[in-house]
């Protein structure tokens, strides 16, 4: 029997419409991934699978679990199928626990809502759960006192406490490190295994799928594109849709060689500890040491990456070069000039660094149009351009990314997620600086849409020498567009040396760690 | 715990002792001569000398001041000079008048409101929500002195329920409370609506919270994540707002107390006030403010009881 | 819905700002002369709205105490606004410094001494007017101002826009003015309108209590005041000026409400 048979699911939230005509089913005890960008739909499946969609969504069709339809069934008896037939685990969890409850709680609720049994009892299980998911801190903490994974841990314990036979994961990795990534998976992956339950798994990342799934749903703007058998469906892909998501989840740029040069951007001996914070009343002073005698250097219009997980000391670092912070110990210098001189940020220094960021949508001031918003480094210019000059330096700016010289008059939110990088990028070009600095810039893209902007940097570094550093946490990214990479842990440059070199034999145990925990897509036969 | 708790002490006498020198200098020294002041422009000489001499007017500024806080700390809060009585006495006879209406009105503002506004909350949208909304709107509106009135003129005037004023004194309890049952109403709905719309409000922003639909997936009914996961969350921000209140209601009930004809610190106050008698004046204004600072004191304990994340900083 | 909010709540507000201001030009009879003969008549033709104990017109009274109302508390919130926002902005431009722990710190003390008892302090030493009311109103609201400006502008602070204006080599005053405060003045207009309504009620109470405006300044407080011992003769006398405030205080609560939903739901408006 069908462990879910989803048939011809529509959906329409007040009058948008949002699903149209899914089809999908899952056997007992198997791994099917759901992928596709943002605004495929892929979640909201999710949901109307839990009962759980939001106010005004009218779903037709029908929903089987486990030979009930999910769509007639009402509330309260849903309420008793939650937890109980299935369980789901969001992306963000560092918001999806009650910040005032301990973890044993939260997961003993899940037992103590459909089971008659005594708060004791429920605790003890839910202690048992949280080992099983390998969890090594105490029922007793709070969420707060827990990292990512270990929260995300917790909510895989809450959801699976009842042993559901549909465990559903609505990108359950992807606010997470890739070391905790390849972690949380495996733990997936083992308790699909020990309690033979189905796993209904939400990802937008192709490598993901194709390393844990058993089948494959590709669903393109609410609908399903194409499905089948991971390997067989990798190996055949028919849809242009998922072949172009394939092409674009692998897409190498194509960046002009670097010819030797002299430094432009050096980092010499840089530490920058905060400020001490005591744990305890009279606990000893812990300082926090955020960079640790970094030394790196980059040459003029030379790429260099670098990749590290949250809370290595990258943003730090990026703070440091740009001038935002000052640092302690060390030096930064660009064309042998200090970033910063006695405790003021050098302006001349300034000028030759722009930067692009992650989040397109915290960049930009809502409330200037284009045109002022992109000029903004012309501030750091002692004869800045005006009138027509500036008209023509803007509207050349915007002909770089590819943007038309008419969207100077425009306000951000006319703007797409990918055409706000553009944006960006053509604020940060303005003035010509010598280096820029992209700070997880394409991170926030989909994968077509990354494909893109990445085009567009090695299109740009064609027109003239460009220098960047490029800050990722996906070594797949840094790969193609980098021609060096620096590998950074706890405050540390560990390793660092040409990308293509440190990315196929990495020295140090933590580029290898990183590197093994990467998911990766299989070479195809996408023909 | 202990160290939040430290924190929050040393904040607590930092605030007192700033706010003491503000009252000291805005009442002893601001007017050059209080002395002079307080007798107004007839006064002979020698009454104002024997007045300052009483003050100890003659001594260094900061002497006084420190006199007064040493004072102040062994109960001892001068003697009146138009009543001729130590104002000890004069606040301990007034202030079980107005500290009982102040947490007689908090009480039925909360009681009130943390019905109405997670009742509304729950409803959003419904027949429910929309009436004790638009309620609010009037409650926030009304002037509590003038809803005073109208309460007078329909219980007390009109239907004889209660008396129109007066306390007849805590030597019969039920008595006592039931002269304080109008003032308390009329001090208690203005503030109830406010209540019940940060109630509300902060509910609803937990029930948008991802911890609600991850309760949701567990098998919560809507009404069980709302009460076991929304409603302590959202007593966060309500707590702020109540330690601010309980500040308003003091206040309040001095204005309400004149309403009522209570023999209240209120009443205490604009009478010496009229009487230039500023040594009543600094005593009693300085006391309420010790009440709201203490309240607030005990408002930040009480985020630390419901949130751990405070417990630990 | 929200539209009714926004209309109802501009519709009441014009009308009494209408009121105040013909009062400047017109009223329907002086407030000055006393009629006492004529006193505590109810609403009719020749007094729309009564006579109080003196035989004043009760609408001519109105008029002249909506501009007192209206001006004190307009006063007081500009007071607010023009030191609390300034403050707010430099207290999270210098996040977590020793600069903005004194402000901080010394909004808390504000707030320790509630609007009546500054007023009463004034009043101790200077006598009751109607400027007492407007300090110790705006004394008050110079904290709440603070505190939303700083609360509303952390946030921003921490937004990569703020980050690349840095980049630029923009100081922190001039990202405030430049970026922040821009993207906060709606919070401020709407906070503004509520402030505006809780300083009608405060200056109602101040002059009930006779903190406020004295004679022979017309004041909706002072005529509640003098009506309460005639509340049960004369009812109108006490509830039509209880009723100009609360229609004026409803409709400044309305419009603010209706300016939120707007401008931008999500506003996070502070009510205390």
């Amino acid at each position: 029997m069908k462990l879910l048979d989803i048939k011809n699911l529509s959906l329409r939230i007040n009058t948008a419409p949002i699903l149209h005509n899914v089809s999908l089913t899952m056997q007992p005890g198997e791994i099917t991934a759901i992928t596709g960008e943002s605004g495929s739909g892929k979640s909201m499946t999710a949901l109307a699978i839990m009962g759980l969609l939001p106010q005004g969504a009218v779903p037709g069709g029908q929903i089987m679990l486990d030979g009930t339809d999910i769509l007639q069934t009402p509330e309260p008896a849903l309420c008793k199928m939650r937890g109980n037939t299935m369980g789901m685990v969001f992306q963000e969890p560092m918001t999806a626990l009650n910040p005032l409850q301990t973890i044993g709680a939260q997961v003993a609720e899940t037992i103590l809502i459909h089971e008659k049994t005594t708060k004791a009892q429920a605790h003890a299980s839910a202690a048992a759960m949280l080992q099983r998911v390998g969890l090594d801190q105490p029922p007793s903490r709070y969420p707060h006192e827990l990292s990512g994974g270990q929260r995300q841990r917790v909510c895989i314990a809450m959801a699976i406490a009842r042993h559901p036979k549909l465990l559903i994961a609505d990108e359950p990795t992807t606010a997470l490190d890739v070391t905790t990534q390849a972690r949380i998976l495996a733990l997936l992956r083992g308790i699909v295994r020990d309690f033979d339950m189905g796993l209904l798994l939400i990802t937008h990342d192709l490598a993901v799928v194709a390393d844990v799934a058993d089948r494959i749903v590709v669903m393109e703007k609410g609908r399903v594109v194409e499905t089948g058998p991971t390997q067989h469906l990798l190996q055949n892909m028919q849809h242009p849709y998922t072949r172009a998501l394939f092409a674009a989840s692998t897409h190498r740029v194509d960046l002009p060689a670097h010819k030797a040069a002299p430094p432009l951007l050096t980092v010499r001996g840089v530490t920058r500890a905060y400020p001490p914070s005591r744990k305890t009343l009279l606990g000893p002073r812990h300082r926090f040491k955020a960079l640790d005698d970094v030394s790196f250097h980059i040459d003029h219009g030379e790429r260099v990456g670098l990749v590290g997980e949250s809370g290595s000391g990258k943003s730090t670092l990026t703070r440091a070069i740009l001038g935002l912070e000052a640092v302690q110990q060390g030096q930064i210098t660009l064309d042998g000039q200090p970033v910063f001189t006695g405790h003021k940020p050098n302006i001349a220094v300034r000028r030759q660094m722009q930067v692009v960021f992650q989040d397109p949508y915290s960049s930009f001031n809502p409330r200037h149009r284009v045109a002022r918003l992109i000029t903004e480094p012309f501030h750091l210019l002692e004869n800045p351009p005006n009138g027509a000059a500036r008209d023509r330096a803007i509207a050349n700016a915007l002909r770089d990314v590819g943007l038309s010289p008419d969207d100077a008059n425009k306000y951000i939110h006319e703007f797409s997620g990918g055409q706000r990088q553009r944006i960006a990028i053509a604020r940060a070009l303005i003035v010509q600086p010598e280096l820029i600095i992209f700070d997880e810039a394409v991170s926030a893209l989909d994968v077509s849409v990354r494909a893109q902007v990445l085009d567009l940097i090695a299109d740009l570094c064609r027109k003239r020498p460009l220098a960047y550093l490029f800050i990722s946490h996906d070594l797949s990214v840094v790969r193609s567009i980098t021609d060096r990479v620096l590998v950074m842990q706890a405050g540390k440059i560990v390793e660092q040396g040409a990308t293509e070199t440190v990315l196929t034999r990495p020295r140090h145990p933590y580029t290898q760690s990183l590197i093994a925990a990467a998911p990766r897509l299989p070479a195809t036969g996408a023909a | 715990m202990i160290r939040y708790t430290l924190g929050r002490l040393t904040s607590l006498t930092v605030s007192l002792i700033v706010a003491s020198l503000v009252i000291f200098a805005v009442i002893e020294v601001i007017p050059g001569d209080p002395a002079a002041f307080m007798l107004g422009v007839n006064a002979r000489p020698d009454t104002i000398a024997a007045l300052r001499a009483e003050m100890g007017l003659d001594q260094p500024l900061f002497q006084r001041y420190f006199a007064w806080v040493a004072g102040m700390l062994q109960g001892d809060f001068g003697t009146s000079w138009t009543y001729k009585t130590p104002v000890a006495d004069l606040i301990s006879a007034r202030i079980w008048v107005s500290l009982p209406l102040a947490a007689y009105a908090l009480i039925l503002s909360t009681a009130i409101a943390f019905p109405a506004g997670i009742y509304a909350a729950s409803r959003r949208g419904g027949a429910g929500d929309i009436t004790i909304m638009g309620a609010t709107q009037l409650g926030v509106a009304i002037p509590n002195f003038w809803f005073a009135m109208i309460l007078v003129l329909i219980f007390a005037v009109n239907l004889r329920w209660f008396s129109a004023g007066g306390f007849p004194g805590w030597g019969n309890p039920a008595l006592a409370l039931k002269s304080l049952t109008l003032p308390a109403i009329a001090l208690a709905l203005p503030q109830a609506a406010i209540l019940a719309r940060v109630m509300r409000s902060s509910l609803l922003d937990m029930l948008g919270e991802d911890f609600i639909r991850t309760a949701r997936a567990k098998g919560l009914t809507r009404r069980q994540a709302l009460w076991r996961h929304a409603v302590r969350n959202a007593l966060i921000p309500v707590l702020t707002i109540l330690g601010l209140q309980f500040s308003f209601l003091l206040a309040g009930g001095i204005i309400i107390e004149q309403v009522f004809f209570l023999p209240g610190l209120g009443r205490l106050i604009f009478q010496s006030i009229s009487a230039r008698d500023l040594i009543v004046v600094e005593s009693v204004v300085m006391l309420l403010v010790f009440l709201v600072i203490v309240v607030n004191f005990a408002v930040d304990l009480a985020y630390a009881a419901v949130d751990p994340r405070l417990r630990r900083r | 819905m929200r539209a009714r909010n926004l209309i109802i709540g501009a519709a009441l507000t014009a009308v009494f700002i209408a009121l105040a201001v013909m009062s400047f030009f017109w009223t329907p009879y002086d407030i000055a002369t006393l009629d006492i003969p004529g006193r505590l008549k109810t609403p009719g033709a020749a007094h729309l709205l009564g006579t109080d104990h003196f035989g004043r017109d009760i609408l001519s009274m109105i008029m002249m105490g909506a501009r007192t109302s209206i001006a004190v508390a307009l006063v007081a919130v500009g007071i607010g606004m023009a030191l609390g926002i300034p403050l707010g902005l430099l207290a999270a431009a210098r996040h977590g410094s020793l600069l903005d722990e004194i402000i901080m710190r010394g909004n808390d003390l504000i707030f320790a001494f509630p609007s009546l008892v500054i007023a009463i302090l004034i009043t101790a030493v200077f006598g009751a007017s109607a400027v007492n009311a407007i300090i110790a109103i705006g004394i008050f609201n110079v904290p709440v101002f603070a505190r939303l400006t700083r609360s509303a502008a952390l946030p921003l602070w921490e937004r990569d826009f703020i980050l690349a204006a840095r980049v630029c080599g923009k100081s922190a005053a001039r990202i405030s003015v430049e970026h922040i405060l821009p993207n906060i003045a709606n919070l401020m207009i709407v906070q503004g309108t509520i402030q505006f309504s809780l300083g009608i009620l405060a200056e109602a109470a101040l002059s009930y209590i006779g903190l406020g405006a004295q004679p022979p300044t017309a004041s909706w407080g002072r005529m509640l005041a003098d009506a309460q011992t005639l509340v049960s003769i004369a009812p109108h006398v006490a509830l039509i000026p209880g009723f100009a405030i609360l229609l004026m205080v409803l409709g400044l609560n309305l419009l603010g409400d209706g300016l939120r939903d707007w401008l931008d739901p999500r506003l996070r408006v502070a009510r205390v």
